[in-house]
């Protein structure tokens, strides 16, 4: 069972069947497929759950091929506690997308399904791989078809964008490629598992985190990497823009725990502050810039980096309960910004607008959408019962553990984080008919309707009952505490 | 555990999300029918659970693990202890006297499923917070009720004011719920768990602990954890600083004024640190800032009382008074003194509520009190129940407000907390100016001549219901079929002479004025002095105030006589007789003395310009700090030097360097030239 080369394949080549087979002149056959592929991504990562063993912190599913064998390089993959429940988030969250652009996309349908269907498979890469140039490959060959997606079926100003998307990203991670050959060098191996447990001088320690900083920094973003993001988002399509807060911004988190935490523990208490500077920056300057938005995606773009923010927070307190809410809030963030962007989408759609003074009073004529769009705002300002509660509480909890400032900055969110989504709220949905386009507005199709109900159906579930969602990651943090707290020197 | 635990919840929430999601589907009748009969159970069970603790059976434990980390389990749980179950009892008969009244005040609206789904899911979340046995469950009813607040001040959301009414409130508890996280936060830090039973259990052995906040500074934990929680109460039940959001609420339904931000939602706050008494017990500096806080609250909210002329606004000062009240109460460690006026409050507050409703109905949605007058000749059964509830908040025996308030008072006098003195002065001076509005009011609006047309009445500029055009199908109609009544007594709904409303609105008036009577002498003795809370109240030797108050305690009589010699009812009477001689003897006075004021008057009529200073000082700060942080930080600084910056300095030394690239071979073999030389010099020059 080869369950992660499918989870990787699968999409790859439902993605390439998509181009080939579909054109412009019959895109319902595209969709269908890309469907079909997508679906069949997301069943063949279900048994990665069904038979994850949660009693250790070992990898599972484990395959490995020698692929260049004059620098031990590895086709090696395999998940743990940290990475399994990203890889069925990010199949769950193409489905999703394919879903959402079935009618939406009419220029180069093919196209399009393909490039999300082949991220797809490029991110389960990602998140699976075990060894730094396989990791490194699918960290980079990702940035391609988002590229293309935000390059081709963007907004006006789309090119800007995605350049400026490709080359921030691409910059930091050059530096993690120096690193990367630096390890090998080090250790003779390509093995990020090896990595874990190779000796580092506190120097050394320092520059290699200084250059995974900068590649996984901006990825997640954090605060001051973070401009392409809004930007990016801005222009991207509905689409791209729930792969991009959902899952891609994941992959900089992922970073942390898989590199670098565990290769310079040492070189990470030492900066810890630093790191924690910059999220609770992010959490509170973030948090305010996000409020004068006059653009619903930047402003939603502004709130997932002021999220993301307690995602470092949460690592770098090195506690079970800090480590588990950040990646709880990663996992509640992929949901809740994807139905976010979905809910922008909807409203894209019908008013071709993104500025919050466009509107007002959609309730009005949007009553069932307006419901939805409640119940996401609501968790995306971290009201309990929904998933956007539980990591940010749990992040809170730990850092007034940790010291009773953080806690009190940290927990700012409270009120920033209500403050500008559901002011936002209220001036796009509540009031009065705004204007002659809302009262034309037409409520939700079936198609929009059950892509928000099964997200609305994620979030309450993960809020209720987040139990098995940590105990699936909670021997893998426990084993990544426990590194972290031995010293290399 | 006892499975009737879980049906007192459940029913309301499975009849709310039932209407929620089926609501227009199922029709009116239908809706209102599950969403009452949801809340009647709860009442129902909540009955046979208070025998079953009053037997003794005292129950704590969880129902489901929401999750572990590491030896951290957070759970759903339940602890039903008299406590618990007194406050079920008042949430759950207030809630189904409001979904009965609501049935008439709602009855043309055409968002009335959705109205009864929210008041249900209401009922649920409150009980959910008063029936936790730990922190989590607790925020989480907290964030519950916030969020279904919300969601009713905004009900009607087409209107302006009530759509900034609810982001007000939401925002202003949120301020509140950022002290109550960070209360929850040191409590895991420190006890490592969120269970209140090891908490208490625990919490003399850290009485001394300190908490480090840097800089050399240190606080004593218990002060920390106390005052930080508390600052959570004080946002739900509305205390000065973070009252703001009351007053504004009343942009909502009258029914939900009278459930939410009057008899339960309110006074979670209060319940909340009634339950932290093991912990409140601990610090001396956190009850004195209660004590505080209470004791302006009680007094400067009364005076703003005065000075209102929206019926609703005026009990909505009220209850921002009494919940001062309570909480002075909770400062003196007078815990059942303030869960006993939390009952009674709780009554007469609902009562005084629905019968403003029930005003406003027969006034057409007119609210102001200048307009209306002489009504108790038009609605007898209303005006009876305000007199009632009228007399009960002034504090006149034998009514229930005068024995709680009362209990307060002679705590207050007893107790050598800090800041006493002032709590005393303070809920002394408040008796007199409670009777003075409460009964401004009821004359104002029953007595005298009527000030309103009484021929027809089409004053529409306060039209409660968002009239959404198409759906008007005279539901007056309707609801007059559903209540039994004749048709013909409502078809003047937009006009004509006021009337008694139907029986949907009556009865909940009487039945809410029954115990706003007898609830007063009936439970005094049992709650205060009978040990009726139990280990659910902890109080410490120091600050027994009630148990002084026992030793004096001869009686219901002998506590009526002592109280009509003493300074609260006279103060109470003369605030009566004062509100009489100026509204009813000689109207003009009241003109002369506002013209008199100047200064003063324009200070009360503008709520000691606390609102204005928010808006200017958080809501255009923030908004101010966040375009500097978006333009200069984001824009200018970050994108525009460094960012773009960048750019611009590889487009820019790429232009030079173009330069040498001319393509001319005369350029390329001078340069080569000089090249050769420089090389040649500099190797002659080393060497």
């Amino acid at each position: 069972m080869h369950l992660l080369s499918l989870a990787i394949f699968v999409p790859i080549v439902a993605g390439c069947a998509t181009l080939v087979v579909g054109s412009d002149r019959d895109a319902a056959q595209a969709r269908w497929i890309a469907l079909i592929g997508a679906v069949a991504g997301f069943l063949v990562t279900l048994p990665l759950y069904a038979h994850f063993d949660t009693t250790t912190a070992a990898m599972q599913f484990v395959e490995s091929y020698e692929w260049i064998p004059r620098f031990d390089i590895h086709y090696e993959l395999g998940v743990d506690g940290l990475s399994m429940p990203f890889i069925l988030l990010n199949s769950f969250v193409t489905v999703l997308v394919v879903w959402a652009g079935w009618v939406v996309i009419e220029k180069r349908v093919a196209q399009y399904m393909a490039a999300f269907l082949i991220m797809s498979g490029l991110i389960n890469g990602t998140f699976a791989s075990l060894d730094g140039v396989l990791f490194y490959m699918f960290f980079e060959a990702m940035l391609i078809p988002m590229y293309l997606i935000i390059g081709i079926w963007g907004g006006p100003n789309r090119v800007y964008a995605a350049i400026k998307f490709f080359l921030y990203t691409l910059l930091g991670s050059l530096l993690m490629l120096v690193a990367l050959i630096y390890l090998y060098n080090a250790s003779q191996s390509f093995a990020i598992l090896d990595w874990h447990k190779l000796p580092l001088a506190m120097s050394t320690q320092i520059l290699l985190f200084v250059a995974f900083f900068m590649a996984f920094a901006v990825k997640v973003p954090m605060w001051p990497v973070h401009t392409w993001l809004p930007d990016a988002h801005v222009e991207a399509p509905t689409g791209g823009s729930v792969v991009l807060a959902a899952i891609t911004l994941k992959l900089g988190a992922y970073g942390f725990v898989r590199f670098i935490l565990p290769i310079v523990p040492d070189a990470s208490h030492y900066l810890a502050p630093f790191v924690i500077t910059l999220s609770l920056v992010a959490v509170v300057y973030i948090g305010l810039v996000a409020l004068v938005q006059a653009d619903m995606k930047k402003l939603i773009a502004y709130s997932s980096i002021s999220h993301m923010g307690f995602v470092t927070l949460g690592f770098f307190l090195f506690s079970t309960l800090g480590t588990e809410g950040a990646l709880v809030q990663m996992i509640s963030h992929g949901f809740v910004s994807a139905a976010m962007f979905l809910c922008v989408g909807v409203l894209y759609d019908r008013m071709h607008s993104r500025l919050i003074a466009d509107y007002g009073g959609v309730v009005n004529t949007m009553p069932v959408f307006a419901a939805f769009a409640m119940l996401f705002a609501m968790a995306n300002s971290g009201l309990p019962a929904t998933s956007g509660f539980v990591g940010e509480f749990m992040v809170i909890l730990a850092a007034v553990k940790a010291n009773f400032w953080l806690g009190f900055l940290a927990a700012t969110t409270l009120i920033l984080g209500a403050a500008y989504t559901l002011w936002m709220y209220k001036r796009v949905m509540f009031g009065a008919v705004a204007n002659a386009n809302v009262a034309a507005l037409k409520d939700l199709s079936k198609r929009e309707f059950w892509l928000l109900a099964v997200l609305a159906v994620a979030v309450l579930a993960m809020g209720l009952y987040p139990k098995p969602f940590i105990d699936v990651m909670h021997v893998s943090v426990e084993n990544l505490l426990a590194h972290v707290a031995q010293s290399k020197l | 555990m006892n499975p009737l635990y879980l049906v007192v919840p459940l029913a309301p929430l499975a009849a709310s999300v039932i209407v929620g999601l089926f609501g227009p589907r199922l029709g009116r009748t239908l809706s209102h029918t599950l969403c009452i009969l949801g809340v009647a159970v709860a009442l129902v069970a909540s009955i046979m659970i208070f025998r079953d603790v009053q037997a003794g059976h005292v129950f704590n434990g969880d129902v489901y693990t929401w999750m572990t980390s590491g030896t951290l389990k957070l759970a759903v749980g339940f602890l039903i202890d008299p406590l618990t179950v007194t406050m079920m009892i008042v949430v759950t008969f207030v809630s189904l006297m409001v979904h009965v009244y609501t049935i008439g005040y709602m009855a043309d609206d055409p968002g009335y499923t959705r109205f009864f789904s929210y008041i249900s899911l209401f009922t649920f979340s409150m009980l959910m917070l008063v029936m936790s046995n730990n922190f989590l469950q607790l925020f989480f009813g907290w964030e519950a009720v916030g969020l279904v607040s919300y969601l009713l001040i905004g009900f009607w959301y087409t209107r302006p004011t009530a759509i900034y009414a609810n982001l007000k409130a939401f925002l202003v508890n949120r301020v509140g719920d950022f002290g109550f996280v960070l209360g929850i936060g040191l409590v895991l830090a420190y006890f490592g768990t969120l269970h209140y039973a090891p908490v208490f259990a625990h919490a003399e052995s850290l009485k001394d602990t300190a908490l480090n906040l840097g800089g050399g500074h240190a606080a004593l934990l218990m002060s920390a954890i106390c005052i930080c929680l508390f600052i959570g109460a004080m946002g739900k039940s509305a205390q000065v600083p973070l009252h703001v959001w009351l007053p504004d609420s009343m942009e909502g339904p009258t029914p939900i004024s009278a459930l939410i931000h009057a008899a339960t939602m309110v006074t979670a706050g209060i319940f909340m640190v009634a339950r932290m008494s093991p912990l409140f017990e601990l610090s001396d500096a956190a009850l004195s800032f209660v004590t505080v806080i209470g004791a302006t609250t009680a007094l400067f909210m009364a005076f703003l009382g005065i000075v209102q002329n929206d019926i609703k606004r005026v009990v909505a000062y009220s209850t921002l008074s009494q919940l001062g009240y309570m909480t002075v109460a909770l400062g003196v460690s007078a815990y059942s003194a303030a869960i006993f006026h939390l009952m009674t409050h709780a009554f007469f507050k609902a009562l005084l509520f629905l019968g403003a409703g029930s005003v406003i109905i027969a006034m057409h949605h007119e609210q102001d009190l200048r307009k209306m007058g002489g009504l108790r000749k038009y609605m007898p059964i209303t005006y009876i129940t305000a007199v009632i509830g009228s007399l009960a908040l002034a504090g006149i025996p034998p009514f229930a407000g005068f024995f709680s308030k009362d209990a307060i008072i002679e705590a207050v006098s007893m107790s050598h907390i800090g800041g006493h003195g002032y709590a005393y002065f303070a809920v002394m001076c408040g008796v007199f100016v409670t009777a003075f509005y409460s009964f401004r009011m009821l004359f104002l609006a029953f007595h005298g001549t009527p000030r309103f047309d009484t021929a027809g009445h089409a004053d529409h500029a306060h039209d409660d219901h968002a009239h959404a055009a198409a759906d008007h199908s005279d539901p007056v109609t309707e609801l007059a079929t559903q209540a039994g009544t004749e048709p013909d007594a409502h078809d003047d709904h937009h006009g004509g002479p006021p009337h008694e409303s139907p029986w949907v609105v009556t009865v909940p008036l009487i039945l809410l004025a029954i115990p706003s009577i007898f609830t007063g002498w009936a439970y005094i003795e049992p709650m205060l002095f009978g040990n009726f809370f139990g280990n659910a109240i902890v109080v410490h030797e120091s600050h027994a105030v009630i148990g002084e108050m026992k030793e004096e305690w001869h009686g219901v009589v002998p506590f009526i006589v002592h109280g009509l010699a003493s300074v609260p009812f006279w103060l109470a009477i003369s605030g009566i007789v004062a509100a009489w001689y100026c509204y009813l003897v000689n109207p003009a006075l009241p003109a002369r003395i506002k013209a008199g004021a100047g200064k003063l008057y324009t200070l009360l009529d503008n709520a000691y310009y606390i609102d204005k200073l928010y808006v200017y000082l958080f809501a255009d700060g923030a908004r101010k700090l966040g375009r500097i942080a978006s333009t200069v930080g984001d824009r200018t600084i970050i994108d525009g030097i460094v960012v773009n910056g960048t750019a611009k300095v590889v487009g820019w030394a790429s232009q030079l360097l173009r330069h040498l690239q001319t393509g001319y071979v005369y350029h390329y073999a001078f340069t080569m030239i000089i090249g050769v030389f420089a090389l040649l010099t500099w190797w002659v020059v080393r060497f």
